[in-house]
């Protein structure tokens, strides 16, 4: 079981979405984390995704979901769209995450992310002692069958976000079933080794 | 019919009439010889062809229907046109599947393309076919008419019972021919809304059609926003592309080619301009269709025959399946309705050459799109614009583009994945109409 989509996870994200706000969910599947926020925080929420059956599972639970591709379709929509825009999981499987990540902090006044950490201590472990590609709950395929292109650590997002002029309005790490840890961004070492999984809270500097 | 004017009215291309008034017969008698010489004319023609063969099918007071066949009202008021007259005396029929309940909130409207009529899902009184949309419509099916009262008009222009070219001008008591005024897709809606308006029926649990079905579902959503609550557009446009225009008018061409078509007035001779009309069907035929289909069905497979005859006949089945199509097109329309509808839809604009997210800025709408992925006529591409423009109106809008290799026909057959998606569709629109 992925450590994403686990109620830590939902619960978190779901925290930080206020009450009522429009909300794009890119790489929504079939719907699950929309429908959660709608019947909890009563959101308007969208979703965009690229598998047909996902689309018509989310659209027959009532969402509105657009089917299309994160990496070349976000910049049909317009500036400051939404309230939220969440990649939950996704960027590690696109082509461009630089690209979606700018689409989505421009999309939204926010913009919610997360991804598996491969700077975890047990994903350095078993690269270093094992010498075989890590496999956890956040990162549950073989190199073969995984989707994910673009893996990067805590340390390597913190970076990225400042190159590229994003300002991290808060950080969290998730590990195991434990509460997610909100740690400073400047202080993300620890975080880095101790976090499975990260969240970042973004938006235009 | 006796024509009692003594100069024969100018052709459609402008040119002198080639039966014109140096044939010895014109001289005798003005209006009956204009008649006679005409109909040779055309005889010759149309040489081997038997005159009961290009016989218009009959038509009745409500062009093509048959008496009795469905309900048709009379609009109270002339109808407001885009071109800037009025229509009086309107009528539109339609055809119901379902009940309409106690306080009218469970009506869905359905939108019919270029070639159908309001028989959706009835074994239809002309062809004895089965509706156009039974895989959709019905009982338990993704429209359930178990729980919608299910409405379908024959759009305005048309010819099986709504006014269009074959209706009988009150003005003169004959038909319009090209007397009738160039009409809209707006103006199709228009006269949809005002038989609701007569109906009663003031909201709508959703607007679904396809292809012009599905230009209709879009001018709805921009013209009476808060009548639709729900608005499922599939396989179409929300302006028409250079191409499809393209096509369109080489079928009006083939149309207006036939001698049969008499600049529009073939009504007064009983004919109708069947070849022209067949050409016209079997070109578009092929638009609806994809290569991959067409291989399919029939490859280069050869029609009743081992070997190829060294002629023109139909030797290949795809020939001779398209003749069919041809053939039996024109029992069920009206030439002049085609040019009509046809030209309505190349005028389409719903953004009318602005902004089309304008259009919709502020809209309450739940919008579902929907094209095919072998739909060549109305591609994918057109289908993302009216959703980029939703999404820029921050409209709430689905987009499913539906694998399938039969062409733009896809939305009318048997295609579990889109069926299951308007089925989703339409039971969270009932559910938030308090169905």
């Amino acid at each position: 079981m992925s450590i994403f989509s686990t109620r830590q996870d939902l619960d978190l994200i779901a925290s930080l979405v206020p009450n009522g706000a429009s909300v794009l969910d890119i790489g929504c599947g079939d719907g699950t984390l929309l429908r959660r926020l709608r019947d909890q925080k009563d959101v308007k929420g969208y979703g965009l995704e690229i598998d047909g059956e996902d689309v018509s599972r989310a659209v027959a639970a009532g969402l509105s979901v657009v089917q299309g591709d994160a990496d070349t379709d976000l910049s049909d929509y317009p500036d400051g769209a939404f309230d939220i825009v969440i990649l939950s999981n996704s960027i590690q499987a696109l082509r461009r995450p630089d690209e979606a990540i700018s689409n989505a902090v421009r999309v939204g006044k926010q913009a919610i992310v997360t991804f598996p950490n491969f700077g975890h201590w047990k994903v350095r472990a078993h690269l270093a002692f094992q010498g075989t590609m890590p496999r956890s709950r956040a990162l549950p395929d073989t190199w073969y069958e995984t989707s994910n292109i673009h893996l990067c650590t805590v340390k390597d997002f913190v970076t990225f976000a400042k190159d590229q002029g994003f300002a991290i309005k808060a950080a969290y790490g998730l590990s195991g079933s434990e509460a997610p840890r909100a740690f400073p961004p400047g202080k993300g070492e620890l975080a880095n080794l101790l976090s499975e999984a990260a969240l970042f809270l973004l938006s235009r500097a | 019919m006796v024509k009692t004017s003594g100069k024969a009215p100018p052709r459609g291309d402008g040119k002198p009439s080639p039966n014109g008034d140096d044939y010895p017969i014109c001289l005798l008698a003005q209006g009956f010889a204009y008649s006679v010489a005409r109909r040779w004319f055309i005889a010759f023609i149309h040489e081997g062809t038997p005159l009961a063969a290009r016989r218009s099918a009959p038509l009745s007071a409500h062009g093509l229907l048959p008496e009795g066949e469905g309900q048709i009202v009379t609009l109270p008021e002339p109808l407001p046109l885009d071109g800037g007259t009025a229509l009086p005396g309107v009528t539109v029929a339609y055809d119901t599947y379902g009940t309409l309940n106690a306080d009218k909130s469970n009506a869905v409207l359905v939108c019919h393309a270029l070639t159908a009529d309001q028989f959706a899902a009835r074994r239809h009184p002309v062809t004895d076919k089965p509706g156009w949309w039974e895989a959709i419509i019905g009982p338990g099916k993704p429209i359930d008419t178990d729980r919608f009262f299910v409405l379908c008009p024959n759009v305005l222009g048309g010819c099986m019972g709504s006014t269009g070219p074959a209706s009988i001008n009150p003005k003169t008591d004959e038909p319009y021919g090209l007397s009738f005024p160039v009409i809209t897709i707006g103006d199709m809606v228009r006269s949809q809304a005002a038989l609701l308006d007569l109906l009663g029926i003031e909201d709508l649990v959703a607007v679904v059609g396809g292809s012009m079905g599905g230009m209709q579902v879009l001018q709805w959503a921009a013209d009476y926003p808060k009548r639709v609550r729900a608005a499922a557009v599939i396989a179409a446009a929300a302006q028409h592309t250079p191409q499809n225009i393209a096509f369109h008018e080489v079928g009006r061409q083939a149309v207006m080619a036939d001698p049969d078509w008499a600049g529009g007035d073939y009504y007064r001779e009983g004919l109708s301009p069947k070849k022209g009309l067949a050409v016209a069907r079997m070109t578009a035929h092929v638009t609806y269709l994809s290569e991959a289909a067409l291989e399919q069905k029939f490859g280069r497979n050869l029609q009743d025959r081992q070997a190829p005859a060294f002629g023109f006949d139909a030797d290949f089945q795809v020939e001779s399946y398209l003749r069919h199509q041809g053939k039996s097109f024109v029992d069920r329309f009206d030439a002049n309705a085609y040019l009509y509808i046809t030209r309505a839809m190349d005028y389409f604009d719903v953004a009318a050459g602005g902004d089309l997210a304008t259009r919709f800025d502020g809209t309450q709408t739940k919008f579902l799109v929907t094209s095919f992925t072998s739909d060549w006529l109305y591609p994918t591409s057109e289908s993302r614009r009216i959703v980029r423009a939703l999404h820029g109106a921050r409209a709430a809008v689905s987009f499913v583009e539906v694998e399938s290799d039969k062409g733009h026909d896809a939305f009318l057959l048997h295609e579990p994945h889109f069926h299951d998606i308007l089925r989703g569709f339409l039971d969270t629109a009932g559910r938030e109409a308090g169905l």
